[in-house]
């Protein structure tokens, strides 16, 4: 077969018509790693305000805007970008499809993000100022109170969220139809199993949002009262609502990181991975356990004594299939041949601070202590050490271990360790102090607070610092890599113990791939 | 130099003795889980590392340390449930309390009302603008101070109605062991039993809009003949009408 009038388009219009799941899953890469930037910015800016009490830089209510911004965007505009752009590149290469399934709707669903941000940036310089209201926009202070640019964050929303669904729908159909003739469920990568557990997440819960987003639309403009009790509303109802979607939200920044880990792990250690079919019946157990565990973000709202029981113990339940998860791990490496590569490194990482976060949770799990750690810093670094050691740390080592394969390039594996050393003593000296300030009484989200919490302050400070400045050695390493002139002759099978069908192509993986279905083994 | 605090208050309610202890307990449990993976983990990246000749076995399964790790989780799990619910049942019994105080939280000021006493009073930030600015020291309780703090008797369950006028706010004050979210349109009860007079000072505890760092709580526990006394001076004068 002759396919040389196949070759990517030339410029600007290859990168705006793409259909080619490659180059939209580089695409969604770039995007994260812009919005890395953007809001790594915003939260130094936080971290400097919280230098010292009273006054630094900015005024409360830009502090406010900086807390929302930062959290959303590190939410909508890297982590879940990141795992979208591992989706694409992957899932096609891994079940041995030659692309999605729907690969123009796939154009959609990246470019209606570009747009989504910069409504959202804009309102930063709105009259009245951006969305101040945290990430989580309770109403009424969202809806009654919130500025003027509230309207545009509630599109912006909707734009990112249709964006998920399309996305979420189209690795749901790839991975049905697209499969390898003879690639059966249980011979399904790992990742692409995380990522359609994931998609089922998503396709249930943000058209939850969407309505929430609506329905505060309606509050705001069209003489509704959801949310507002004067009205015969409820506020309860908006958290509800909410965290109906914010709870499973949370995993579908985790689970695909699950499945990242799962393949880089046996990789190092030259062993496959421990309990394979336990991993996936773990992973679809969370998924099922984060539908029906979200009143745990509304312990103190006051809920009867029946339904916090309820919760409580479903949520502590997570702890099973999580520890199962963590437990296989340590025996996939355990009597291997492990060797300390920087994808590895991160691997490593991922897996110790994450239990570290997993132990906070299991803290936040008990009712009664979860009142005194709501709302203050100790839930900061919880969902820090989750979603930095979890999602990002996944994120991390997958572009360090699949950046080969994608450029045909190697990275400098001694900046790589530079960068893997710098950002995890950062990130620990940033968060680990903000336990002790909480369980000490400084509450999130205040500019300013009372002078005994200065020390950890500031050492969170100085930590944050690191940490930022840290990831310019990423954006090097990975730069120059993708940007070099040439090809380094790297083995198809770049890892010598990696496994899978995304290893039996060229490394540079070529524009097109599996046109004819490939032989699983 | 001493320390900053790094831990929960132990505070001074039966309820926060009981968080405090729930706290601890399960602090430690992760703990011990905790060195126990690590040390696992830690021999394996020592022992089993390729620069030392390890050669990868090539089990990747066994059911009998499956179902081991999946049950003694789940056995640790309820050993804490159980504490876990007898403490937050007691929470939640608001039975044969003594007084009654309604806290309404506003943007940016806590009301507190003595229903029995019929006292009412705002309670405001009395830290000086300029030391918020940075332009003056700053005192000891910069930031947890106020003009009106809120009074209550020591050795005495005390009912709390909190609610708010306009967004959601929090009353949480850490040594009372107290944490219940103001919000307008319900009415949340919860307790408190002050065994220790003394002054214990918390902050708003959800975000409020721009001054939600600047609503902070101050309660002063007094003996009961100092609180009748306080109760005497504030009471509001009876309207001569009724003679
Ligand atoms: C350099 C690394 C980071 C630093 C220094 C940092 C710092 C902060 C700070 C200081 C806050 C404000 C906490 C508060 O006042 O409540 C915050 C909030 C938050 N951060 Fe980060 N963060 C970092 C990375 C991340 C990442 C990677 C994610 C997610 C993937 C993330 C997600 C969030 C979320 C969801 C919030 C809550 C925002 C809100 O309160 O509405 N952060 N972060
Ligand atoms: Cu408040
Ligand atoms: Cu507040």
């Amino acid at each position: 077969m002759s396919h040389d009038h196949h070759g990517p388009a030339k410029g600007l219009k290859r990168w705006l018509f793409t259909t080619n799941h490659k180059d939209i899953g580089t695409l969604y890469l770039i995007l994260s790693l812009v919005m890395f930037f953007v809001a790594g910015t915003m939260a130094l800016v936080i971290r400097v305000e919280l230098f010292e009490p009273s006054k630094v830089l900015v005024s409360p209510q830009f502090f406010n805007q900086m807390t929302t911004m930062h959290g959303l965007i590190m939410v909508f505009g890297v982590v879940m970008p990141a795992m979208a752009g591992l989706a694409n590149w992957l899932i096609p290469l891994m079940i041995g499809a030659p692309d999605m399934a729907l690969p123009r709707l796939n154009n959609w669903s990246f470019w209606l993000l570009p747009f989504a941000f910069s409504l959202l940036a804009s309102t930063l310089f709105m009259q009245g100022g951006g969305p101040d209201f945290g990430w989580t926009f309770y109403a009424p202070l969202s809806t009654t109170y919130g500025p003027k640019s509230t309207d545009f964050f509630i599109f912006s929303v909707h734009m990112m969220g249709i964006s998920s669904i399309l996305a979420a729908l189209n690795i749901v159909v790839t991975i049905f139809n697209m499969r390898a003739p003879e690639m059966t469920w249980s011979k399904l990568p790992i990742f692409v199993w995380s990522w359609l557990v994931t998609a089922f997440l998503l396709l249930g819960v943000m058209p939850v949002l969407a309505g929430c987003v609506t329905m505060m639309l309606m509050d705001r403009h069209f003489h509704t009262s959801f949310f507002n009790a004067a009205g015969g509303g409820d506020p309860v109802l908006f958290q509800h609502i909410f965290w109906f979607f914010g709870h499973p939200e949370v995993y579908i920044l985790i689970l695909p990181g699950f499945g990242v880990i799962s393949e880089i792990i046996p990789t190092f250690s030259r062993k496959k991975l421990f309990g394979f079919h336990a991993m996936v019946y773990a992973t679809v157990a969370i998924a099922f356990l984060a539908f029906i565990v979200w009143m745990h973000h509304m312990f103190t709202t006051g809920a009867p004594l029946g339904a916090q029981l309820f919760f409580m113990y479903s949520t502590m339940l997570v702890a099973v299939p999580t520890g199962v998860k963590i437990f296989n791990w340590v025996a996939t490496m355990y009597r291997g041949s492990i060797t300390l590569e920087t994808p590895m490194l991160f691997a490593i990482g991922f897996l110790i601070f994450f239990t570290i976060g997993g132990f906070s949770g299991l803290m936040l799990a008990i009712v009664p202590a979860d009142y005194q750690y709501r709302g203050s810093y100790f839930v900061v670094a919880h969902f820090h050490y989750v979603l930095i050691a979890g999602s990002l740390f996944s994120i991390m080592a997958a572009v360090y271990y699949w950046l080969p394969k994608w450029s045909g390039k190697m990275y400098s594996e001694c900046l790589g360790k530079w960068h893997f050393w710098l950002t995890m003593i950062g990130m620990n000296v940033t968060f680990f102090p903000l336990h002790f300030v909480g369980l000490a009484g400084m509450p999130r989200r205040i500019p300013d607070y009372a002078l005994q919490f200065t020390d950890f302050n500031q050492l969170a400070t100085i930590g944050a610092f690191i940490f930022g400045f840290s990831q310019l050695l990423f954006l090097y390493n990975v730069m120059v890599t993708a940007m070099r002139k040439g090809q380094d002759n790297l083995p198809d099978k770049v890892w010598d113990g990696a496994h899978g069908l995304e290893w039996t192509i060229p490394s540079a993986a070529p524009y097109h791939t599996f046109e004819t279905p490939p032989h699983v083994e | 130099m001493s320390l900053p605090p790094m831990n929960m208050p132990r505070g001074v309610t039966p309820i926060s003795h009981d968080i405090y202890n729930l706290h601890m307990i399960t602090l430690y449990i992760c703990c011990a889980i905790g060195v126990a993976v690590f040390a696992v983990l830690f021999y394996t990246l020592i022992k089993h590392r390729r620069s030392q000749g390890a050669k990868a076995a090539s089990f990747h399964g066994n059911t009998l340390v499956e179902i081991i790790w999946t049950t003694i989780p789940i056995l640790i799990l309820v050993a804490l449930a159980i504490p876990a619910t007898i403490v937050l049942s007691r929470i939640h019994n608001t039975d044969k309390s003594k007084l009654n105080i309604k806290i309404t939280g506003y943007q940016w000021k806590w009301g507190y009302e003595y229903l029995d006493q019929g006292i009412k009073f705002l309670s405001n930030l009395s830290t000086p603008q300029a030391q918020i600015d940075g332009v003056e020291k700053k005192d000891l309780h910069f930031l947890q101070e106020v003009d009106h703090p809120m009074v209550v008797p020591i050795n005495q369950k005390i009912r709390l109605l909190v609610t708010s006028d306009d967004v959601i706010h929090d009353w949480w004050v850490p040594e009372l062991g107290l944490k219940q979210d103001a919000i307008p349109g319900y009415i949340n009860e919860n307790w408190i039993y002050v065994t220790k007079p003394g002054t214990y000072r918390g902050q708003c505890g959800e975000l409020c809009g721009a001054q939600h760092g600047f609503m902070p709580i101050v309660v002063k526990a007094v003996t009961a003949d100092q609180f009748k006394q306080w109760v005497k001076a504030h009471q509001p004068k009876k309207q001569g009408a009724s003679v």
